[in-house]
């Protein structure tokens, strides 16, 4: 985190008058934050770093353009969302796979009509992405994610843009965004469920 | 308790535990819940699941910028600012 507590319409205003320190104090708040996403969608490290620096370029060239200071942080994601869309190796034409919610929800225990088959929570250790293997196993569930629920898992719950914020920046609407959301975390929860009764106790006490 | 009511909480679980449900929506949700074991259960686990999740940030951080990629960078933002400044009418 920048230790610099500025506001992004503050710090939109400071680059776009030139002011001292601004160029900085943007690059230093935003970079990290953009490869990480730009990583995530792309997989590979040398086209996160060149899509993020094709990002911040754009952002610089462009910056007179931004309408609305206070949508400084969506107006740069979609500026990422577009190379990130660009780079992507695989065809256009692929299919996106949809995950569906009966994927997803709990089965029933056996022999049970009512109870469901889960795994212990209780073993999740309250501050879970501290362990090192769990976070390994936190990282591949997000690796695994179809894309369009990648983006939106991204943008939500690790930027913590709105739902309309994250609906302009993927060009889809507010049901979609909201969709979307549940059901990556519903996939997300499934890979926890699963590794949870494999490594049963472990992170316990 | 029915398994299609379930099934209508389970569909709402991300908005509710955001607390983005309007009022009536929510209290009808922790109505069933009070009565239902295995949705107990299955909202703690997303409830732990998602904070997990939203703490976990990736560890790798980009190399740092190198002095060229930094140069390209300044380049632009002075163009930008210059072309500004001379659209700008002079007082």
């Amino acid at each position: 985190m920048n230790p610099v507590v500025t506001s992004d319409p503050e710090l939109a205003r400071a680059l776009l008058n030139g002011e001292a320190g601004a160029f900085d104090a943007f690059v230093s708040a935003y970079r990290g934050k953009l490869f990480n996403y730009t990583f995530l969608m792309c997989g590979q490290r040398e086209d996160a770093e060149e899509v993020a620096q094709e990002t911040l370029l754009k952002v610089f060239e462009s910056f007179d353009q931004l309408r609305e200071p206070d949508r400084l942080k969506s107006w740069v994601f979609r500026i990422a969302k577009n190379f990130c869309l660009m780079k992507r190796r695989k065809s256009v034409f692929a299919p996106e796979v949809e995950l569906s919610l009966d994927e997803l929800k709990p089965a029933r225990a056996d022999g049970d009509a009512i109870a469901i088959d889960i795994a212990d929570w209780s073993a999740l250790p309250e501050h879970a992405a501290a362990n090192a293997e769990l976070r390994e196993v936190l990282a591949a569930a997000v690796r695994d994610l179809p894309e369009m629920y990648r983006s939106v898992f991204l943008l939500r719950d690790v930027e913590e843009l709105s739902t309309e914020e994250t609906a302009q920046i993927l060009d889809v609407s507010l049901d979609v965004i909201k969709t979307r959301l549940h059901r990556a975390r519903l996939a997300l929860r499934q890979k926890l469920d699963q590794h949870l009764r494999t490594s049963k106790g472990v992170y316990a006490g | 308790m029915s398994p299609e009511e379930c099934r209508t909480v389970f569909e709402m679980l991300s908005e509710y535990i955001d607390g983005d449900l309007p009022a009536d929506v929510c209290e009808h949700i922790n109505q069933h819940i009070a009565g239902c074991a295995p949705c107990v259960q299955f909202v703690e686990s997303l409830r732990k699941s998602v904070s997990a999740f939203r703490d976990f940030r990736p560890q790798e951080n980009p190399a740092p910028l190198t002095d060229e990629a930094k140069a390209e960078l300044a380049r632009a933002y002075a163009a930008m600012l210059a072309r500004r400044q001379s659209a700008t009418p002079a007082r």
